[in-house]
Parts: C-alpha cells; structure tokens; sequence
C-alpha cells in the first residue's frame, strides 16, 4: 500500500513536534523514521497508526483518506519497542489475539498463528509465556502479532533498541527478510543510523519535527542536503571545519590554513563550513591542503589519523602502506566523492 | 555432615518475641476451642486443665445448634458475604478502570474527592444509611445488609493503583487490533490484575463476614441474623454458658481461619500494601 502525507503537522499545545510533511511511501518498501530522541519520529508513528490524532493536514492509504479513522479500522500492524505481549496469555494466544477479536474461528487462527510462527521461527514457543523467552523472541511474537491481520503497513517503533548488540544484527535481519517475504509496506522507527542504514529502502531524516531529507540510504550518504545530515550519518563522524571564501580556496576562520575545493555554488567571502568525510582523503603530490600527521591508530586493514590542518583537526582513514610518520608535514588530496560545502547560517549544501 | 541452625544471641531474642508474640494471638483461639470441647465438669474445675478429656465431645456444639438456628445465621452470612464480594468486585473493577484508563474531564478531581470521603467515619455513615433504609422501607432483609457495601473507593484506589501499573503499549495495542475497551479490560487487564483482585475479594469477604455494627442495627428478625449478630444475640439471650458460647464462637470464626489458612499469601499481601487491615 502506498502512504501519502500532505502537509502533516502534530502541535502538543504550544510544541510543534510534527512539521508540515509531506512525503509518500511507496508500496512493499522498508522505509526508516530516523532522527535524535525528541525529533518526533515516533509522534509521526503513532499519527500513522491512529492513536494520535493529527493536528493539521491528510494521511492518505492509497485513495483513501485515513486521517479520522480510528485506529482499528485503519488495517495497521504495530510493534511497540517494549513489545507490548498480554503476559497472561501463551505466545499462541498472543498471536492468535487480533483475529479472536475479529471472531475468526479457533481452529483457523490457531492454522493462521501457526503459519506466522512458522515465519518469524518461533512454532517451538507456541505455548509458552512471553516472560519465558528473550528479547529477541519477544520481538519476533510481537511481530507475529502484528502480521497475523495482514495489515496493509507495518510499523515498528525502535524495533531493536530494547536488543543486546548481537541480537540487534540479527533481528535486524529477521526484520529485513520478513518485510521482504510478506511484501508488506513497512516503517519502523529509529536512532541508530547504522541499524537505518543497512535494511532500510528508504530513510526519512527528521531533526526537531522537521522533515530534513528523504532518499535512499547510500544517497543520503554521498548527497547530503543540509549540514545536519551530513553530520548525523556516518562513522566516524564527519570533518567539520568552519571557515570561509577567499582567493576561491577555502580558508579557516583563524585563517591558519587553506584547502582548495570545488566552490560549486559558493562565492567568494561567503561563510561555510566544509564537511570532509574520513575516507574522502589521500596522499598525493598535486596536494589540495598539506596537514601534519598528529597521530596514528592502527585498524587493521587501514588506520586512522588525527591530521593537524591549521589549528583545526581532521580525522581520516588512511591506507596502511602509509609511511609517513607522526610529526611529519604532508599533501593530501581531496577525494570527489564524501567532501561538502554547506551554507553556515542555513546549513544547506552549496 | 548435618546442617546447623547457628542462633547469634540477637537473633535468639528476636525469635524468643516472636514465639510469645505468636502463643499470645494463638491462644485466646486456642482456649474457645479447647473450651467447647470440655463437659461441665471439666470446664468448672479448678485449677483449670489445659487440654479437653476427649478431643472429640461434640456434646456442646449440639447443644448450641438446637438452642439457636445457627443454620441459617450461617447461611444468611455465606450470601451476604458471597453477594457483597461478586458485585464490589464488579463495581471495584468498573470504577478502577474508569479512573485509571478513560480519559473524561474531571476524572482526577472527582477521584481525589472520592479519597477524601475515605476519612468519613463508618460509624458517621451507619446514621445516614439508617435513615435511607428506613425511610425506603427496606427493614428488616438482607438485601439491606448488601446494598449499602456494593462498592469501596479502598479497593478501588488499590485496583486502579495497579492498573495504572500496566503499561499504555498493551492499551494502545489491543485498540488497534480492534478490541474495545470492555473486552481490553476483561481479556486483558482483569487477568493481569488478578492476584490483586484476589486479594481485595478476600479483604473484603472477612470484613462482610465480620460486619456486626451496621447488621445490630438494621436486622431485628431471627430469620436474616448473619453469624456475629447471632452469636451475640446467643450470648445475652441463650444464658451464660459459656462452653455453649465457645462452641458456637468456633464455628462463626472456623470459615475464615479457614479462608486464610488456604489463602494466606493473598491476604498478606494486601495487607502489607495497603497498610490497613481490611
């Protein structure tokens, strides 16, 4: 099912924590509501499932206008980030919960549960209670739970956050193939960039309720539009280096040092800041900035520097056939992919 | 090599308190028992002895019985009782769940005016219930021994204290797979709150069971006597037997030692959270 917004805003009195969205999903894909805690993702989640209320403007499922039904009548599936089992109830009833309030027949929803257990690998559970398994079991019945309707989307608020690290890789994956098998349109909230990064379709990057870019993953982190997002994904984090245009090279603030770029849209004078990622750099005699190695860390198949550009410090990946020692002078090159100018008052992309 | 029990000198004292904290709650039902169970002889003999000649002289309790209906007192008790905990029950469930899930205006103020009416002395609302009851004509029936206990705003404070314990996901989840807010509540929050349901039941069945001032005052007839008003209509009617009064204090206070007996975890429990015997 397709999903539109048209102008979605959610006010909590005098806070706005929903800002005028309008975007659309599109059918059968993983799309991921990423942001910092407070950023109104899952304010957007709930809006989608009918427990809150919008405030101004239309969510559409496919033609239909959903933005007064209720919760119930929407066809949703939500799995909440504390999983939200009935902890009397046997992980069977748990699943069968949904139809046996729609009045299905035992025997066909018991059939029904047993077939969404077979999908999420937990038929060997079906009659335990949900405080018997673990987290990611857990997870994996509330998922059930929430397929076993055939819900037209599927939303999942922090589906991994409750999850040690080595159970998050791989519900993450779960989550991945089950979207993936069952083709149900599916958004699921979260911090975590890397957890977006990796099984999402498409990320919607929210800071402070405002939509800040929606796009593919690998072009949300090879196109940043704003300074924001540049910052928010990737790791280690990206350079920053605040400055400004003259002579068409970029100059720090302290007018320590200078590195040539591409100004694209940048004119001379203009305040900026340069984002340089950590793999966009390398050694080369046509030098754009030339740097002191500060430090080095050894990371197995390459290292990480702490280069010394003025009286600024850039973090870089650096190969480790690197010879060059601590102390030493060096030209690096800029790389055309992962180095950004953006605007320093907007921070939009030059 | 066997266990040991190793007693510090403190501990020795504390169990030492306890022991005789123990033998003196015991004792007063120890000795209606062993009472009611002695012939005259033994129960005018002086010094007095300390256990019965024949354990099982069921003389005194036939005795007792044929002096007094204590049939239908028992009876009139179990459906006073049993109808006073179905339907608080029910009201105490209704009232939590409106005060802890729906959301209408005024619910919190309404809910802190019900608190405060808690410091309104039973004894205070015995006189205006009189007049009600009197004045509705309702005498002498049980029914008016059940209608003014049909709900309690203790344990509904206790039940909605829990229910506000559950978190809103398994509301909100329920509503969205279409469950209404009846069905949520009793498919799902009544089994979740059960052990403290339990124990509100079980409070307030030995508090209907030993309701004695509202019942004096209300029930003159000998056919709706519960237990306790039969008992004492016994004792200053039936003579001062005595042994006959010990047989038939037995026999009122029997169903709810044995009550506790089997539900003991329960009631403790409700005991050591609301901080108020019921």
């Amino acid at each position: 099912m397709k999903i539109k917004l048209e102008g979605v805003t959610k006010r909590f009195d005098d806070v706005v924590a929903v800002n005028d969205f309008s975007l659309e999903f599109e059918e059968g894909t993983l799309t991921a509501l990423l942001g910092p805690s407070g950023c109104g993702k899952s304010t957007m989640l709930n809006m989608l499932s009918g427990i809150l209320p919008v405030t101004e403007g239309k969510i559409y499922f496919d033609n239909d206008d959903v933005t007064d039904m209720p919760p119930q009548k929407r066809g949703v599936g939500l799995v909440f980030q504390n999983y939200a089992l009935y902890p009397h109830m046997s992980v069977l009833d748990n699943i069968c919960f949904p139809l046996e309030i729609q009045k299905v027949p035992k025997a066909e929803r018991i059939e029904k549960a047993k077939e969404m257990a077979r999908l999420v690998k937990i038929e060997q559970y079906l009659d335990r209670k949900p405080k018997e398994l673990s987290g990611g079991q857990q997870q994996r019945v509330a998922i059930a739970r929430a397929l076993i309707k055939n819900p037209r989307l599927l939303l999942l608020d922090e589906p991994l956050s409750n999850l040690d690290a080595r159970l998050r890789l791989e519900m993450r994956e779960e989550i991945r193939r089950i979207q993936q098998e069952t083709k149900v349109t599916t958004i699921f909230v979260t911090h975590d960039q890397e957890e977006a990064m990796s099984i999402s379709d498409k990320i919607v990057l929210m800071k402070d309720g405002y939509l800040m870019q929606v796009d593919r993953p690998q072009a949300l982190y090879d196109e940043p539009q704003k300074l924001f997002v540049a910052n928010f994904l990737g790791n280690p984090p990206i350079n920053n280096l605040e400055g400004k245009i003259k002579d068409g090279k970029f100059v720090l603030a302290d007018d320590s040092a200078s590195v040539k770029v591409d100004l694209k849209s940048a004119v001379e004078g203009e305040e900026v800041v340069l984002g340089i990622r950590a793999e966009s750099v390398g050694v080369d005699d046509d030098a754009d900035f030339e740097a002191i190695i500060k430090e080095r860390f050894t990371m197995g198949k390459e290292e990480l520097a702490i280069l010394k550009l003025g009286n600024s410090e850039l973090r870089i990946y650096l190969s480790s056939d690197f010879t060059h020692k601590p102390g030493e002078k060096v030209g690096f090159k800029l790389k055309n992919k992962g180095v950004f100018l953006f605007d320093k008052k907007s921070g939009e992309r030059k | 090599m066997k266990k040991r029990f190793h007693f510090s000198p403190k501990k020795l004292l504390v169990y030492l308190c306890l022991i005789i904290g123990a033998i003196i709650m015991v004792f007063p039902f120890y000795w209606m028992l062993v009472s009611a169970l002695k012939t005259t002889a033994e129960f005018n003999s002086y010094p007095p002895t300390w256990v019965p000649e024949n354990w099982f002289n069921m003389e005194n309790f036939k005795t007792a019985f044929s002096k007094a209906p204590f049939v239908t007192y028992f009876m009139n008790s179990v459906i006073v009782t049993i109808s006073c905990v179905i339907v608080t029950g029910f009201t105490t469930i209704l009232a939590a769940f409106a005060f802890s899930r729906l959301k209408f205006k005024g619910r919190d103020v309404i809910f802190s005016l019900l608190l405060s009416l808690m410091m309104v002395p039973f004894e205070m609302l015995v006189i205006t219930n009189y007049e009600t009851v009197t004045r509705l004509q309702m005498g002498d029936s049980l029914i008016v021994l059940i209608i003014p206990f049909i709900s309690s705003i203790f344990y509904t404070y206790i039940l909605r204290n829990f229910f506000l314990s559950i978190p809103d996901s398994l509301y909100y989840s329920a509503r969205i797979d279409g469950a209404s807010n009846w069905k949520y509540l009793w498919r799902i929050m009544v089994p979740i709150a059960k052990p403290s349901l339990v124990t509100i039941m079980l409070l307030n069945a030995i508090s209907c069971w030993n309701s004695f001032l509202w019942t004096l005052l209300v029930i003159n007839s000998d056919d709706f006597r519960t237990l306790p008003i039969g008992l004492y209509a016994f004792m200053t009617e039936g003579g001062s037997d005595f042994k006959l009064q010990m047989a038939a204090s037995t026999f009122t206070v029997l169903p709810m030692i044995i009550l506790f007996l089997f539900t003991r975890k329960y009631i403790v429990n409700g005991v050591a959270r609301g901080g108020i015997k019921g």
